[in-house]
């Protein structure tokens, strides 16, 4: 057993050893801790070379006031050494899960992700120096430093290979940090466990074990973790990010697929979304004999009110969103624009920001057509928007032989609740016919067209659609038995019936 | 097997335990805003003092009504709807309202008592009959009502923290012994045996209006134990069973299952029977202000009888009808109202001491409350179940709270009022009082604050002021014994031509029986000034 105690007989080759092999994992998880940081904040704040270049700017300076720093450690510099090593586990370790969890929760993300930046460099920095103390008795200076930096900078180099090649793709970020985060500690206890048994640091090895265990739950439970950080789930690149008070408003783009997340659920993706809207907005529109006056609830990416302005006798499209930075973006961004082709900037749109329901209770203006396009309903507030007490308020909004249609989730993984919200919308008095289409990126996905007359067949659709023809609205109304039709109770706001379901149909498909 | 006692003997552990933490976390440094109000004691202690000015002025009206809570505006409201316009209402404080009042702040209203109104029954047709005036009963189909959705309460009604999680509804489902599963569907079980039960002359073992039960020797028996000695004698010892019942006994008695007749503690779980054509049957109804909108609607409609600010200190009755001397508050000066008729709409030991015709207020117990509105930035969360109405801890002293927001149809996260409930049943209403009115504001906002973020710790920060309200004497306890030894009736015996009117003559402070006694009282005074009227109890 060495012993590093002042007076003690040491065996420096085995004690050195372990120690110069801690300076190679100090570098090694340093260096990852930098990649993640980095990494992480280019996925979720975009501009890759700003992000990594202010990350690695950071880190190094933050490295070098560790460094600076070490003087003010006059003695125990093992003892300081293993609980920074400790200290290094926890907060590195956790790093990379701690950010994804904090990214769509805190005001501004950037405080977060420099602190923990400035402090895991800090801690680096703080290290080396004091392994170096530590080891100077044992070696010559020239050798010490000759190969404590040597560890050092293979450690990067083994750092820098191994995260895009073997780390980022098969643990992905948070589990490569959990599992420096052992190494780290492992390091720390090891270092402990080699000292006699009266030099001991019981207090230093309790922690360490804990951290450990901590750890290595977080690394087992990492999968858990990325479902909680909804941001770590994103598939593709994220180029805007916005947590408004009423929603997190995500974008991602990879090649020529640009995708809307709100709260973390899918809205579309450019590839396809075509499919969505055009079915969504010609099947009622075509059915309407002169629809003049069109109301748009939800929607504010203004993709169905690009369908809407198809049909040049429309005079007015009335557009009531809840969150007016989604209008706002959808108005401004370019790509954006250039995706809806800028209809919610032509002057025949009307952006209401509201509440749709209580927009609707206030309401005396009367529509040709309503598309009533809300988030699924995920929650109890989403769901009131689905209740018979709605689309009673929303018949009133209607002219003789108006037609609405409502998105109304899938009713292949959901036939329950996409059927409760026909049996719902025929609660307040209307004659419904539910259809479905196949968007690939949602899967198979259905609408219910709603009328206060008969429902009849389709008149002439505009040129230029990719999707919809006569044929294909026709065969939209045909449900094979799997979604077919069956009883459901009415969804109102004193049972949330159709949230119950929703919840119940889409957890046993989610697993 | 835990048996009451050790249940209770936990629970005061507990909210030892509570204490002791509420002291140890109280930061000293930071004072919430808000207020420490209350019905107006010191109105009301006048009484005990005496001393008031003789008459200088003596008014005439031909019926009387003193006390504006609950009954008396049902009695004015009967009077209205019979065409006698010649009535005053005279109320002690500044606002009639009773229980039921309710406040508002810049973020919602709220209430400061009572804060719903379960579906009525079909026995209770005055309440039917009022919700149809009120247009909140909007139709019939068949026998039953349809109610204006926006008055149900949305769901979800009622989540449960329990073992570290919210669940849905107020009993645990999840972490439960075999006896408390037992336990549990024995008991709820026997209560729908006895919410089904009728008897031979068709009557609900237990109805609202109470005065419509049954009286089978077997069911009026339970009156003469305590809710707690009747479980026991079912040998339910069951911990949660114990634990959700004295929920219920403090919720709506103010008072411990030990001390609540087992004639109420069946009551309140086999009594509703409300059903509408389009929301389930044992659904409520609710506003932001809790009962203070039905109050407040019921007001509109009376206030030009109303007189406020009037301490009743003698009611008697004369050769020619009865007399009232009055204190009116604001001018100082003594008033005597002669009426035909006097409605005494005042709570059982008020009535007592303001006339020699009530039988004495021996027997008659109060539960002392303390309400407090809480003005938060957020919606409250928490892990499991999304955010109810109703929100209750199962380890808290508090009954938890209730979102007065909640009917919100906006899906806009925003600031909210939460009324938090407190029957102070852990200690004699005595000594209960006299910590409501010893105890300073901080140390009731301390209370709540801790409470509620022990229940919610996602509210730190978040509070932005607490409103005390202080209740004396909220609600009659309803002792074994109260309901059939005689005391009660007694109490409720019309004296023409003085006629009583409380829920305390039902033994349930209940909007329904409170209703019930006002027009009671309203039609029998009708009847013996011989005025034509259409009772709708019949």
């Amino acid at each position: 057993m060495a012993d590093l105690s002042e007076g003690g007989v040491a065996r420096p080759s085995r004690t050195g050893a372990l120690l110069l092999a801690s300076a190679f994992v100090v570098a090694t998880c340093g260096l990852i801790y930098e990649l993640l940081a980095g990494t992480l904040a280019s996925y979720l704040l975009g501009d890759s070379v700003t992000q990594f270049s202010i990350i690695i700017g950071t880190y190094l300076f933050a490295m070098g006031m560790g460094s600076w720093c070490s003087r003010y450690v006059r003695k125990n510099e093992l003892v300081t050494f293993v609980r920074v090593e400790v200290l290094i586990a926890a907060i590195g370790g956790c790093s990379a899960a701690l950010l994804f969890l904090l990214f769509d929760r805190v005001q501004d993300f950037r405080l977060p992700l420099y602190g923990l930046v400035l402090a895991i460099g800090f801690l680096v920095g703080l290290e080396i120096p004091l392994l170096m103390r530590i080891l100077k008795d044992r070696l010559e200076f020239s050798d010490l430093v000759s190969k404590v930096l040597t560890f050092d900078y293979v450690g990067a180099l083994a750092a820098s290979l191994l995260f895009p090649l073997l780390l980022v793709p098969h643990l992905g970020l948070i589990r490569t940090g959990f599992l420096f985060g052992l190494f780290n500690v492992g390091v720390a206890i090891a270092v402990i466990l080699m000292l006699p048994q009266r030099r001991r640091m019981t207090i230093e090895l309790v922690v360490a074990i804990l951290v450990a265990i901590v750890l290595a739950a977080g690394f087992v439970a990492s999968e858990k973790i990325e479902r909680t950080a909804e941001v770590a789930a994103y598939g593709d690149p994220i180029i805007y990010a916005d947590a408004t008070p009423y929603q997190r408003i995500v974008i991602t783009k990879r090649a020529n697929d640009l995708r809307l997340f709100l709260n973390g659920n899918l809205q579309f993706s450019s590839r396809d979304e075509y499919r969505y809207h055009e079915a969504l907005v010609h099947p009622v529109l075509s059915r309407v004999a002169n629809p003049r006056d069109v109301l748009v609830l939800g929607g504010g990416d203004g993709l169905a009110v690009r369908e809407i302005l198809k049909y040049p006798g429309v005079r007015s499209v009335t557009l009531v969103d809840l969150d007016p930075a989604m209008t706002t973006l959808f108005r401004k961004s370019s790509m954006l624009v250039a995706l809806n082709h800028g209809s919610l900037l032509s002057p025949k749109v009307h952006v209401i920001t509201a509440d749709a329901f209580s927009w609707l209770r206030t309401n005396r203006t009367k529509f040709d057509a309503v598309l009533v396009d809300f988030p699924d309903p995920t929650n109890f507030a989403i769901g009131k928007l689905y209740t018979i007490s709605f689309y009673r308020e929303l018949a009133r909004a209607l002219n003789p032989g108006a037609m609405i249609s409502v998105q109304s989730t899938s009713p292949l993984v959901a036939p329950k609740a996409y059927w409760t919200v026909a049996t719902t919308l025929e609660a307040a008095g209307l004659t419904t016919r539910g259809y479905h289409v196949y968007v690939p990126s949602f899967g198979e996905w259905g609408f219910v067209l709603a009328s206060n007359g008969p429902i009849g067949a389709p008149g002439a659709l505009p040129a230029g659609l990719r999707f919809l023809t006569p044929r294909v609205d026709t065969l939209a109304f045909f449900f094979p038995p799997d979604m077919a039709r069956r009883p459901t109770p009415v969804n109102r706001l004193d049972n949330q019936a159709l949230v119950r379901e929703f919840d119940a149909e889409w957890s046993v498909f989610e697993g | 097997m835990p048996t009451r006692r050790t249940v209770i003997a936990g629970s005061i552990a507990g909210a030892a335990a509570i204490g002791a933490g509420a002291i140890a976390l109280a930061p000293h440094d930071e004072t919430i805003p808000g207020t420490l109000s209350g019905a107006d004691f010191r109105r009301g202690h006048r009484l005990r003092g005496g001393n008031f000015p003789e008459p200088s002025e003596t008014v005439r009206t031909r019926v009387a009504i003193v006390g504006g809570g609950v009954a008396g505006l049902a009695a004015a409201w009967t009077l209205a709807d019979a065409g006698v316009q010649d009535f005053r209402l005279l109320e002690l404080e500044d606002r009639t309202g009773g229980n039921a009042r309710s406040g508002r702040n810049d973020v919602s209203a709220y209430p400061l008592g009572a804060h719903y109104l379960p579906l009525p029954n079909a026995e209770a047709k005055g309440v039917i009959h009022l919700l149809e005036q009120l247009g909140i009963i909007t139709g019939w189909q068949g026998d039953k009502p349809v109610y204006d959705s926006y008055q149900l309460v949305s769901d979800p009604e009622e989540r449960l923290l329990y073992l570290g999680k919210w669940q849905e509804g107020l009993v645990p489902q999840k972490g439960l012994s075999e006896v408390d599963v037992h336990d549990l569907k024995a008991f709820f079980a026997a209560m729908k045996a006895y919410e089904g039960r009728r008897d031979a002359q068709g009557r609900p073992a237990f109805a609202i209006p109470m005065e419509l039960s049954s009286r089978d020797p077997d069911l009026l028996a339970l009156d003469k134990l305590s809710f707690a000695q009747w479980l026991d004698q079912q040998g339910w010892h069951s911990s949660v069973l114990r634990a959700h019942v004295r929920y219920a006994c403090r919720d709506d008695y103010g008072t411990e299952p030990d001390q609540v007749s087992a004639w109420a503690g069946v009551h309140y779980f086999a009594s509703r029977r409300g059903h509408a054509a389009n929301a389930d049957p044992d659904t409520m109804l609710t506003w932001p202000e809790g009962n203070g909108h039905l109050v407040g609607r019921m007001a509109a409609r009376l206030k030009d009888h109303f007189d406020c600010g009037r301490i009743i200190h003698r009611v008697a009755r004369t050769d020619k009808g009865a007399q009232i001397d009055a204190l009116d508050v604001a001018s100082g000066r003594g008033i005597r109202v002669e009426a035909d008729a006097v409605v005494l709409a005042t709570p059982h030991f008020v009535s007592a001491r303001l006339t020699a015709d009530a039988p004495s207020a021996t027997g008659f117990d109060y539960a002392p409350w303390v309400v407090a509105a809480v003005t938060v930035d957020r919606v409250p969360a928490g892990p499991g179940f999304e955010v109810a109405w109703d929100n209750v801890s199962w380890t808290s002293r508090s009954l938890g709270y209730v979102v007065d927001t909640h009917q919100s149809l906006d899906r806009v996260p925003r600031a909210t009022v939460l009324s938090w409930y407190l029957p102070l049943s852990d200690l004699a209403p005595a000594d209960a009082r006299r910590e409501l009115l010893e105890r300073p504001l901080d140390y009731w906002q301390d209370m709540v604050r801790d409470d509620l973020l022990r229940t919610n710790p996602d509210l730190k920060g978040a509070i932005r002021r607490i409103d005390v309200w202080r209740w004396g004497h909220a609600m009659i306890r309803p002792v074994p014994g109260y309901f059939w030894d005689g005391r009660r009736e007694a109490a409720a015996a019309p004296r023409p031509p003085l006629f009583f009117a409380h829920s305390d003559l039902s033994g349930l402070s209940l909007f329904e029986e409170a209703q019930y006694r006002g027009i009671r009282a309203a039609e029998d005074t009708m009847t013996h000034l011989s005025i034509p009227y259409r009772s709708v109890l019949t």
